[in-house]
């Protein structure tokens, strides 16, 4: 199994992602420019976080139209996973492939800081191995993060289990002290139909190893460790087929 | 007094280069296939409710606002301000 992280011109997580897919877990993973990208060759990919284009228009609207956005969009119809971080989230969501809208935090800045996260389901790519209900501590670092949607394709959303992270206090109750940006619902992260695409505005692979966390956790590893089980099940359908 | 809708639009001088604006031209007007569209230049847009006793007013106020106020920086930019009606 192969994994594929895009740099955006602007990107500036992409190592950090790199270094948990490949020295903390093992993963084969290369680091692609995004013009270069060729889904094909991937079984999984990851938009990390940073800025793209400048950011110009709205977060992630320019960097939605590249090349590789056209890769990114079979691999996700091909059932293969994608998950976008923070930036690499805004792209997923102007390419079409998420629900909703990112907008400014309703607090008009930047906010970077620790907070907490609830799982609220584990049907996806990068939540198999969290348990639903569980809290995971990740950081924040975001201008563009409110998630907005009306309140019907909220409710449908709900009926569809595609809200996949909340941000919650530390009793896992989403309430508004605990919502740093003005997220609709708390909402921290959303998936497809399908639950193979996944974004979230916190950031996995800054909180992978405990020697980066202050409360000495590695909670983003799960979600690294879920695509891994996602692909280690999906290479045995396809071994089988290939087998009948 | 009526409430008059404003509009005021802010955007780099000709001589600025606009990088937002040329980012947004190349990378997704063209790249995308509208080729006819030749330029782009990306900017403010403020929208106001101006109360005043006649058109006239309502423009001269909210040029005098956006001048005391800096809400451009003449070095520059270039700001036009346009009046768009009555309220209804």
């Amino acid at each position: 199994m192969r994994v594929a992280v895009i740099r955006f011109p602007g990107s500036n997580c992409d190592l950090d992602t790199v270094h948990v897919l490949r020295d903390v877990l093992g993963v084969k993973t290369d680091l692609v420019w995004h013009r270069h990208f060729n889904g094909s060759d991937y079984d999984g990919v990851v938009l990390p976080g940073g800025f793209s284009y400048g950011d110009y228009l709205r977060a992630g609207a320019i960097a939605a139209h590249s090349p590789a956005m056209r890769e990114v969009s079979d691999m996700a119809s091909g059932g293969k996973p994608v998950l976008g971080i923070c930036n690499g989230f805004q792209i997923l969501i102007e390419a079409g492939l998420l629900p909703g809208a990112l907008l400014t935090n309703d607090c008009l800045t930047f906010v970077c800081k620790w907070i907490t996260v609830r799982v609220e389901t584990d049907r996806t790519a990068f939540t198999s191995l969290c348990k639903e209900g569980s809290i995971l501590h990740m950081p924040i670092a975001h201008f563009q993060g409110r998630y907005v949607n009306d309140q019907d394709q909220i409710k449908e959303m709900l009926s569809d289990d595609q809200i996949v992270f909340k941000y919650v206090d530390d009793e896992g109750k989403p309430t508004p002290e605990s919502n740093p940006n003005g997220s609709v619902s708390n909402i921290a992260g959303v998936c497809n139909l399908e639950g193979n695409v996944v974004g979230l505005m916190p950031h996995p692979e800054r909180s992978s190893e405990s020697v980066l966390s202050p409360m000495g956790c590695s909670d983003g590893a799960a979600v690294f460790r879920s695509l891994m089980e996602c692909l280690r099940v999906r290479g045995d359908i396809h071994a089988g087929y290939k087998r009948s | 007094m009526k409430t008059y809708v404003v509009e005021v639009v802010i955007e780099n001088k000709p001589a600025a280069r606009d990088p937002e604006g040329e980012a947004i031209w190349r990378d997704l007007i063209v790249r995308e296939g509208f080729e006819a569209v030749k330029s782009v230049r990306s900017g403010k847009y403020l929208r106001l409710l101006v109360e005043a006793g006649s058109e006239e007013e309502s423009q001269n106020l909210t040029v005098k606002m956006c001048n005391d106020l800096r809400i451009y920086n003449p070095v520059v930019h270039v700001c036009t301000v346009s009046v768009k009606g009555v309220r209804n």
